[in-house]
C-alpha cells in the first residue's frame, strides 16, 4: 500500500474514474468541489425561475402555493449550503497550498472525505421534494413553530445539514492546519494573499458557528420527535429563541458567505491595475474587524420580535458599525486602481462588478440596519433585493471573477475573452434587471416568500422575472467556456496575466499533479 | 502529521467545533437568564406574600391593570379573564381571577404561559400566587376561576400607568405534531 502510494506520488494522477473518488490530491478535490458547485449552481437557479415564473403575473399560474414554499426554501439551501461554500472551498483547495508554497493541503484524506459527503448530503435533501409531503417548506431558517408543522422531510432536512455541516467543519480545519503549518520558507503571515487571508479568517468563522447551526437544528429535531421543548410555549421553551441561536449562525454565515469573495477581488484588482494593493495591512485587519463584529451582530435580523430599546439600539449601532471596515476595503480596492495601467480582461470585469454592485447591496443593508426603518422593510422584497445583491453581484461574481483569473493555470489553455466579456455583460444587465426593481415592490410593501401578491405590484415583478430568465440563461456560458477552455489549443503561459506575482504564477499551466515539493523562499511580499 | 506538535495544534481545532456545539445548547439556560434579568417574554419578578405586605402602599399613583386571554390553536378552553381590567396602588396586594371551562368531553391539563407589556415594568409586577405558575387540571367540562395575586413595586418607572398583563393557554396533552394536524383540519 505505502509502496503503491509511492509510485503514484511520482507519477501524477490514477488512472481511470476511480482516481477521482480515491484522490487526496488538493487539486483534484478542488477540481470536484468547483464542478459540484457549478451542478449545484443550476439546480437552485432552476429553483429561483420557478418562483419567478409563478411571481411573472398576480394570482397563482404554474404550481400550487405549497410547491412554491418548497421551491423558495430549496433555493436558498441549495445556493447557500451547495454553490458558494463548496465553490469557495473549491477555490481554497486548489489555490491556498500553490499560494503559500505548500506541497499539499495539510490532511489530505480528512478532504476526500469532506468532499465526498457532499454529494450525499445533496441527494439526500433535494431527495424530500420526491417525498410524500413534499421537502420543507418554511424558509431556509426553518423558523418553529412552522418548520415542525411540515411534512416528514425535517429530518432528512436535518441530518444533510449536519452532513454539510461536517463537511464545511473539516473543510475550515484543513485550511487552517495548512496555512498554519505548511507555508513556504519566508512567507509570513503578514506577507500571505489577500485571498489565503480572508479564507483564513472564514475558516475560523465556520468553524466557530457550524455545530450553533448543528445544534439549533438537532434542538428542532428533539422538539419535533423526543418530546423536549426547546421552542414549544406549552413546555416553557420559547420559539424565539431558535431566532438568537439560527442569527447567532447566520450573522456569520453571511461572511462566511463574502469574505472570500473579498479575498478573490483582491487578488484580481491588483493584477489588472498593474499596482499593489493598496492599503494591505489595512485590508487583513478590516477583515478581521468584520469577522469579529458578525459575532454581535445578530439580532438585526429580528428588530421586529420585540427587543427593548437598549437591544435594538446596541444592535443597530453594532451593525452600521460594519460599514467602517466594509468601507475601508472598498475604498483600497478604488486606490489600487488609481492611476494603475487598467485593461478589462473577463475576471476584472466581475471584479469591478462585484465593488459596485457589492456596494449597493451594502448600502441598502445600512438601511437594513436602522431600526425604526427595519419595522417597514422587515419581510419584504426590499430585504430579498438587499441580500441579493450582496450575494448575486457580490459573492457569485466574486467566484465567477476567480475562476476567469485562475482558469487558464488549471486547464493550461486560454479561455475565449469574448465569450467571457459576454458573460460579463449579460449577467450585469439581466442581474440588475432581475434585482433592482424588487427595492421598490419591497418598499411599497411586497412581503416575500408569497406565491400571489397584490396587482399594483404586477409590472415590476414582470420586469424582475425577465431579468431571472435572462441571467439564468446568460449563466450557461461559464460551463461552456470552461469546457472550450479546457479543449483549446491556445497555449497559457506559467504567468497567465502580466500583472500577477503569486506564488501560483511560479507554476506551468496547468501546474504538476505535486507541486512544490521543495518549497520555494518566499523574501518579501509578493502581491 | 508526524510533528507532535501540529498534531496538537489540529486536535485543539477539532475542540473548537466541538465546544461551539456545545455553546448552541448553552444558549438556552443564557436565553433565560437574561430574560428574567432584563424581565423580557413575561418573565415577572416573583415575591413571597410575606415580603408583599412589607411593602409600603403608594395610593398617590393608580395603574391600570390590563388582562387578556388568548389560546394556542386547538386548545379546548373557553379563557377570559373574570374583569378586563383593575386599578392598582403600587405596594398593595390585589387578587384578579380568569374563568376557564373544559369544552372538551375528556379531562385536559392546560399551561398558561404570561407576558407582561410593557417589557420595562415587567420586573416591578410581582406576582405572589398564579395559576400560571403550575399545570392546570381540568375535568371533562369543568368551569373555574384561576387566581393570581399580584402586587406593584412603588418604584416602578413614573412614566408608565398601564401594565397588560396577557396569558396563553396551551394544551399540554397535544404533542406539536398533532395540533398541527388540528390546525391543517380546521382550515
Amino acid at each position: 500500500m505505502n509502496a503503491h502510494a509511492t509510485t503514484a506520488h511520482h507519477h501524477g494522477p490514477a488512472p481511470g474514474l476511480l482516481r477521482w473518488v480515491t484522490t487526496t490530491n488538493h487539486k483534484d478535490i478542488g477540481t470536484l468541489y468547483l464542478w459540484f458547485s457549478l451542478l449545484m449552481f443550476f439546480i437552485g437557479g432552476s429553483m429561483a425561475l420557478v418562483v419567478r415564473a409563478e411571481l411573472f403575473q398576480p394570482g397563482l399560474q404554474i404550481v400550487d402555493p405549497h410547491f412554491f414554499n418548497q421551491m423558495t426554501t430549496m433555493h436558498a439551501l441549495v445556493m447557500i449550503f451547495g454553490v458558494v461554500m463548496p465553490a469557495f472551498v473549491g477555490l481554497a483547495n486548489w489555490m491556498v497550498p500553490i499560494m503559500i508554497g505548500a506541497p499539499d493541503m495539510a490532511l489530505p484524506r480528512m478532504n476526500n472525505w469532506s468532499f465526498w459527503i457532499l454529494p450525499f448530503a445533496f441527494t439526500m435533501l433535494i431527495g424530500t421534494l420526491f417525498m410524500e409531503g413534499g421537502g420543507p417548506s418554511a424558509g431556509w431558517t426553518l423558523y418553529p413553530p412552522l418548520s415542525l408543522q411540515g411534512g416528514n422531510s425535517l429530518p432528512f432536512v436535518i441530518f444533510a445539514i449536519h452532513m454539510m455541516g461536517a463537511s464545511s467543519i473539516m473543510g475550515a480545519i484543513n485550511i487552517i492546519a495548512t496555512i498554519m503549518n505548511l507555508r513556504a520558507p519566508g512567507m509570513t503571515y503578514m506577507r500571505m494573499p489577500l485571498f489565503v487571508w480572508t479564507w483564513f479568517i472564514t475558516a475560523y468563522l465556520l468553524i466557530a458557528v457550524m455545530p450553533v447551526l448543528a445544534g439549533a437544528v438537532t434542538m428542532l429535531l428533539t422538539d419535533k420527535f423526543f418530546a423536549t421543548s426547546f421552542f414549544s410555549a406549552a413546555g416553557g421553551g420559547d420559539p424565539v429563541m431558535f431566532q438568537h441561536i439560527f442569527w447567532f449562525f447566520g450573522h456569520p454565515e453571511v461572511y462566511i458567505l463574502i469574505l472570500p469573495a473579498f479575498g478573490l477581488v483582491s487578488e484580481v484588482i491588483p493584477t489588472f491595475s498593474r499596482k499593489p494593493l493598496f492599503g494591505y495591512d489595512s485590508m487583513v485587519y478590516a477583515t478581521a474587524s468584520i469577522a469579529f463584529l458578525s459575532f454581535i451582530v445578530w439580532a438585526h435580523h429580528m428588530f421586529t420580535v420585540g427587543m427593548p430599546l437598549a437591544g435594538e439600539l446596541f444592535f443597530m449601532f453594532t451593525t452600521m458599525l460594519i460599514a467602517v471596515p466594509t468601507g475601508v476595503k472598498v475604498f483600497n480596492w478604488v486606490s489600487t486602481m488609481w492611476r494603475g495601467a487598467m485593461t478589462f480582461e473577463t475576471p476584472m470585469l466581475f471584479a469591478l462588478g462585484f465593488v459596485v454592485m457589492f456596494t449597493i447591496g451594502g448600502f441598502s443593508g445600512l438601511m437594513l440596519a436602522m431600526t425604526p426603518i427595519d419595522f417597514q422593510y422587515h419581510d419584504t422584497y426590499f430585504v430579498v433585493a438587499h441580500f441579493h445583491y450582496v450575494l448575486v453581484p457580490g459573492a457569485l461574481f466574486g467566484i465567477i471573477s476567480g475562476v476567469y483569473y485562475w482558469l487558464p493555470k488549471w486547464t493550461g489553455r486560454h479561455y475565449n475573452e469574448t465569450l467571457g466579456k459576454w458573460h460579463f455583460w449579460l449577467s450585469t444587465f439581466f442581474v440588475n434587471l432581475l434585482f433592482f426593481p424588487m427595492h421598490f415592490v419591497g418598499l411599497a410593501g411586497m412581503p416575500r416568500r408569497i406565491p400571489d401578491y397584490a396587482v399594483q405590484f404586477a409590472d415590476f415583478n414582470a420586469i424582475a422575472t425577465i431579468g431571472a430568465f435572462g441571467f439564468g440563461f446568460a449563466q450557461i456560458l461559464l460551463p461552456v467556456i470552461v469546457v472550450m477552455s479546457i479543449l483549446g489549443r491556445k497555449k497559457a503561459p506559467a504567468r497567465v496575466w502580466e500583472g500577477a506575482h503569486g506564488l501560483e504564477w511560479t507554476l506551468s499551466s496547468p501546474p504538476p499533479y505535486h507541486s512544490f515539493s521543495p518549497q520555494p523562499v518566499v523574501r518579501s511580499r509578493i502581491i | 502529521m508526524k510533528n507532535p506538535g501540529r498534531r496538537k495544534n489540529i486536535l485543539a481545532l477539532f475542540l473548537i467545533p466541538a465546544l461551539m456545539f456545545g455553546f448552541g445548547y448553552l444558549m438556552v439556560p443564557i436565553y433565560n437568564v437574561f430574560c428574567d434579568w432584563t424581565g423580557l417574554n413575561g418573565k415577572t419578578g416573583e415575591m413571597s406574600a410575606s415580603e408583599a405586605v412589607l411593602l409600603k402602599a403608594d395610593t398617590s399613583r393608580s395603574i391600570r391593570v390590563e388582562f387578556t386571554a388568548s389560546l394556542n390553536d386547538g386548545t379546548p378552553l373557553d379563557f377570559t379573564p373574570s374583569a378586563p381590567s383593575m386599578n392598582a396602588h403600587p405596594g398593595r396586594t390585589y387578587r384578579a381571577t380568569y374563568t376557564a371551562r373544559n369544552l372538551k368531553g375528556e379531562a385536559m391539563t392546560g399551561q398558561a404561559v404570561p407576558s407582561v407589556s410593557p417589557a420595562k415594568a415587567a420586573g416591578f409586577f410581582n406576582k405572589t400566587e398564579c395559576f400560571c405558575f403550575t399545570r392546570q387540571e381540568f375535568a371533562a367540562g369543568e368551569q373555574r376561576e384561576l387566581p393570581l395575586v399580584f402586587v406593584i413595586e412603588p418604584d416602578l418607572p413614573p412614566d408608565i400607568d398601564t401594565i397588560t398583563l396577557a396569558y396563553t393557554f396551551f394544551d399540554v396533552d397535544a404533542p406539536p405534531e398533532k395540533s398541527a394536524d388540528g390546525h391543517a383540519s380546521a382550515h
